[in-house]
């Protein structure tokens, strides 16, 4: 296993730059996510780390050895596909042994790879199988065999479950975390679906129009977006972002949004009037009768453990707030609304830049997850 | 608008019976949703209310009428598929008034241009009016499928996956827009998912499919909190409910038959320290494998202690747990199943 660095890499095609200068590096035994919407550029840069793509200029590392120009035949990473791409006229231990039988190694040690990658992914009793006969989530199993039998330096995966049912992707994601915390391969990992990110990556880059815009674990991205486009993407339903006009000093704890005095993280910078947005996650919500932001609920989601109820405020605004499900609300009702104040982000609305303030000082819990075990 | 009563139907493709005796009544003004994984029936039951399949037995009624028999045309049902068909040559406008101007059933052109503006109005997208229908992102393309159904006021419309094609966020604004517009119609709707948020949020009742038979009809929070069987509960619910060998918690009182006891994850408390045992509850030594932290609540995944069985708890954002603690698991809630899966009420 190794470590991958990526140095300003660029990528420019004839009539557009998917690729703006990105650097960052993925630790060995890391799981990397790319995330972003279609189009930000987290599949070409996949493709350049592959080499499927070459860059336009920057440097990519594998290990030690600068990769940047060599073709992906030279360089020792497994990519694994949106879905299925198996031989169907083969068995499943022949679509496993398949990059063994290309690079030419023994037959007896070529059926002790396969074994032992079966083994990991728990797929023994279907190594004699024909894969037309699988399920869709066996077939993706198929194929992560394939990519694991080889032991490469890295795993690059373009969207691997994209094309599953959301309630197997659920599964599919925990197997996957689970099969990555058995082998520590370094991996990097291409989804436009940021619950998929949460739910596996040690670290996300968060990728818009060619340019990396925040690069955390997922509990840093989640509670401190660095812009309105990260705070935007992470999270279901998304942050609610409420215009207000103001300066602000260095020191200010509180903001006000129509009528209603909001108390704020203390902030660390000063700013001349202009549009702001005060964001605010679902989850931070609550009714409050005694709050002068006052908000008519428009409709009310049951989600089990939870309820979304969406209201429009008094100025105009939609909010999400996330709630538990014995608190009685209904369509046309009329709330109070406040915030969870130490979680608000605030932002400027003409950039998109959070700005600074206490909320960036609060600890975040350390290690989402022991890396080793 | 009208209500829709299937009775015993059934639909079989060769040797396979794709719907097995579906009976249901669906009142007017109700948002039904039929949940299920693929091939579980839901599309051809669809198809077999539109009248673009014959049954093979039992009857189909809208609004009291027997249309069994009848031309899928001549139903009076709007029908969007999962991936929007729209005439590429022709502007959103014209794409929207298209069924109005069926020569089945024509409006004179000032109604046509009446209703598409309200129904753009409605769907937001009056401003892309004059638009070709191909200069149009994926989300504004599939507001137009939907407008297209909605121009007309059918007894009854049947809808087949028509937001899973888009994107995440699309896909929640599309949802509560489509809630609110059936509201303010007060339309009947027959709506074919496999997703079980569009279910839980959408439906005013599910019926879940498994393999063309209809395996339990309620309201979402009855589904969700009383389900009749293993598999519904595994259904729905986000994370899974955890579904575990009864002998793993001898000391739980549960009926005799019980093979599988399954406890939602928001049902699982864990305690640092072994806690009392009270009356009714279960306490399990197990250790905290990993931890997810999702947005306001963490799933923490322990292994019981014994045995290799992985159990996911949703804990509070604040209690904060690590891999390799020792923890007590308690279980508050659990449903009872036998060896079949079916539910036994305790």
């Amino acid at each position: 296993m190794a470590e991958i660095r990526v140095h300003e890499l660029h990528k420019a095609f004839t009539d557009f730059t998917a690729v703006k200068s990105s650097s960052f590096a993925v630790r060995n035994g890391e799981f990397f996510c790319l995330l972003g919407p279609s189009g930000c550029g987290k599949t070409t840069t996949l493709r350049m780390i592959a080499g499927l793509e070459l860059p336009t200029s920057g440097q990519i590392f594998l290990g030690d050895e600068d990769v940047s120009f060599k073709r992906a035949s030279a360089r020792d990473i497994a990519f694994v596909f949106q879905m299925f791409a198996l031989y169907p006229h083969m068995n499943v231990r022949r679509n496993i042994a398949f990059p063994l039988v290309s690079q030419g190694m023994a037959r007896d040690e070529i059926g002790r790879q396969v074994e032992q990658a079966a083994r990991t992914l728990r797929i023994t009793h279907l190594l004699d199988k024909p894969v037309s006969q699988l399920s869709s989530g066996d077939r993706q199993r198929v194929a992560l065999g394939r990519a694991i039998v080889r032991q490469p330096l890295a795993f690059l995966m373009d969207e691997p479950l994209g094309a599953l049912d959301a309630e197997f992707r659920e599964v599919m994601c925990h197997e996957l975390r689970a099969l990555h915390d058995r082998l520590q391969a370094t991996t990097v990992y291409v989804t436009h679906d940021q619950m998929e990110a949460m739910a596996m990556a040690d670290v996300i880059a968060i990728m818009n129009e060619g340019v990396i815009e925040q690069l955390g674990a997922p509990l840093e991205v989640y509670e401190r977006p660095a812009s309105v486009f990260v705070a935007d993407f992470i999270g279901a339903p998304s942050m609610n972002f409420l215009p207000f006009e103001a300066g602000l000093a260095s020191g200010d704890d509180a903001i006000l949004i129509g009528p209603a005095r909001i108390a704020v993280p203390p902030l660390r910078e000063d700013l001349s009037p202009r549009a702001l947005l005060c964001g605010v996650r679902p989850e931070h919500v609550r009714f409050d009768d005694a709050s002068g932001l006052r908000a008519e609920v428009l409709a009310t989601e049951y989600l089990g453990t939870r309820t979304v109820v969406t209201l429009a405020t008094a100025q105009g605004t939609t909010v999400r707030a996330k709630v538990d499900v014995d608190i009685p609300v209904a369509r046309g009702d009329h709330v109070g609304l406040a915030f969870d104040a130490a979680k608000i982000s605030l932002f400027d609305a003409a950039s998109g830049r959070a700005l600074r303030s206490a909320r960036d000082e609060t600890p975040l819990r350390a290690g989402r997850r022991a890396r080793h075990g | 608008m009208a209500e829709l009563r299937l009775s015993g139907v059934v639909k079989r493709f060769g040797g396979v019976t794709a719907v097995d005796g579906v009976g249901l009544d669906i009142p007017s003004g109700e948002f039904f949703v039929l949940l299920g994984p693929s091939g579980a029936g839901k599309t051809t039951t669809l198809r077999l209310v539109a009248g673009l399949e014959r049954p093979d037995a039992g009857r189909v009624s809208i609004g009291g009428r027997d249309v069994t028999a009848l031309a899928p045309a001549l139903r009076d049902v709007a029908f969007v598929f999962q991936q929007y068909s729209l005439y590429p040559h022709l502007s959103v406008f014209d794409n929207l008034a298209f069924p109005l101007r069926s020569p089945l059933r024509p409006s004179p052109e000032t109604e046509v241009r009446r209703k598409v503006e309200e129904v753009a109005r409605m769907l937001r997208i009056h401003d892309k009016l004059q638009n070709p229908a191909t200069r149009l992102s994926g989300g504004q393309m599939q507001r137009v499928a939907i407008g297209r159904a909605l121009v007309r006021s059918p007894a009854l419309y049947l809808m087949d996956e028509p937001l899973s094609s888009l994107d995440a966020k699309l896909r929640n604004d599309l949802r509560l827009e489509l809630k609110r517009i059936q509201q303010d119609l007060g339309a009947t709707m027959l709506y074919v998912t496999h997703d079980q948020i569009e279910a839980m949020t959408l439906a005013t009742r599910i019926g879940v499919l498994d393999a063309g038979r209809l395996v339990q009809v309620g309201t979402p929070q009855q589904i969700y909190e009383n389900p009749g069987s293993a598999h519904v509960a595994s259904r729905l619910g986000s994370p899974r409910i955890n579904l575990v060998a009864r002998g793993l918690f001898p000391q739980l009182d549960g009926p005799e038959r019980a093979v599988t006891v399954g406890i939602r994850a928001e049902h699982l408390r864990l305690h640092r320290r072994p806690a009392a045992s009270g009356p009714g509850m279960a306490h399990r030594g197990a250790s905290v494998r990993r931890i997810e932290r999702l947005s306001d609540l963490h799933l923490v995944h322990v292994g019981l202690d014994d045995s290799g069985q992985e159990l996911i708890v949703s804990a509070p954002a604040n209690e904060s747990f690590e891999p390799n603690d020792a923890v007590q698991v308690e279980l508050l809630r659990p449903l009872w199943f036998d060896a079949e899966g079916q539910r036994i009420h305790a």
